[in-house]
């Protein structure tokens, strides 16, 4: 059932969720939070490095225009993922499903369903989201409630859980295509320029990452245009 | 934190995450029909895992050789198609025994 498959899908993600919001729980404790006030922040954002920033404004006393335009510049991948996502939809989509599933488009369920081969449908993407919503909500509790519990050396080690699974996303694809193996590397030489040229520095790191995936992937199509297998019904242009 | 402040501030971050997914998802409906617009599409997840990845990945453990050896670990695995969670598993393992040994 394609729920299933969807919900085993997303198993390593709720697992590296798990790791990384306990990570949120403990500092939201630390910064004077209280443990229902750290579950309904990731409850309500289901976003890493939002609510990151988000703690630290509200815990500063922040104005609400600056809470808002840092979300704004923080989460604006989101809706360019949004956009590349829904032309992988199906027609069971239909508009209370959007509205739904839209709530848990996070950068590792966006990449998983775009890596499926054809359309996603809701049942599949319900599957993939159960699993990493209840996986970032139960991590922040438990981070909340017993961080203390855990060595740092363990908790430090988790932190890369999410990045290894982008790796197992993005190899595969790239080592068959050259296309994507050129586009990536671009993305990931300009992410390189902004993080460690002092005259860049000023780039926030959500705009970086939208910076570099606009423009690597501009580049890629406007060059390298990939074989896009919608193209096939029309004739020979898809085996170019 | 007293909650009516928490509140606003809640509100304001969820609501303008929220609004930032889930606008496009509503209003974008049929197929894209720019072969370029369509090519670019393609391209972005590829692009937006590899920007989000590198650099950040190696200050993500605290412990640069350690991330060091997550990272080949996971690149090995990635490279020869293993499962996501073999993948993440392994380069935590990697990165925590590195860092364990490698200060």
């Amino acid at each position: 059932m394609r729920y299933w498959r969807g919900f085993r899908d997303g198993i390593p993600i709720a697992l590296g969720y798990l790791s990384v919001s306990f990570a949120f729980g403990i500092q939201a404790i630390s910064l004077g939070l209280t443990p229902l006030q750290a579950v309904l922040i990731s409850l309500l954002n289901v976003t890493s490095a939002g609510q990151l920033a988000g703690l630290q404004l509200m815990t500063a006393g922040a104005g609400l225009p600056e809470m808002a335009l840092t979300q704004l510049t923080i989460n604006l991948r989101y809706a360019l993922m949004s956009i590349s996502l829904s032309q992988k939809l199906d027609d069971s989509m239909t508009t209370p499903h959007r509205l739904l599933l839209s709530f848990c488009n996070t950068d590792e369920v966006f990449a998983v369903a775009s890596s499926q081969k054809g359309k996603v449908g809701r049942a599949y993407l319900y599957g993939l989201t159960n699993g990493p919503f209840l996986g970032w909500v139960l991590g922040t509790a438990l981070g909340a409630l017993a961080g203390g519990l855990l060595p740092d050396s363990v908790t430090s080690a988790l932190g890369i859980a999410i990045y290894g699974m982008f790796i197992a996303i993005v190899l595969p694809p790239a080592r068959a295509m050259r296309e994507v193996r050129v586009v990536v590397l671009m993305a990931v030489a300009m992410s390189c320029l902004i993080t460690f040229l002092p005259a860049l520095s000023f780039i926030s790191d959500g705009f970086r990452i939208i910076l570099c995936a606009v423009v690597a992937s501009a580049l890629g199509a406007w060059l390298l245009p990939p074989p896009l297998p919608e193209e096939t019904d029309d004739g020979k242009e898809a085996l170019d | 934190m007293a909650w009516t402040t928490f509140f606003k501030y809640v509100l304001v971050m969820a609501g303008v995450t929220y609004l930032i997914r889930m606008l496009p998802l509503a209003a974008i409906r049929g197929k894209v029909k720019s072969r370029f617009v369509q090519a670019f599409l393609y391209y972005v997840p590829y692009a937006v895992l590899g920007a989000m990845t590198i650099p950040a990945v190696f200050s993500s453990t605290g412990n640069l050789p350690g991330a060091i050896a997550g990272v080949a670990v996971a690149a090995v695995l990635g490279w020869m198609n293993k499962g996501l969670l073999t993948v993440a598993a392994a380069a935590c393992a990697a990165a925590y025994v590195v860092s364990m040994v490698v200060r």
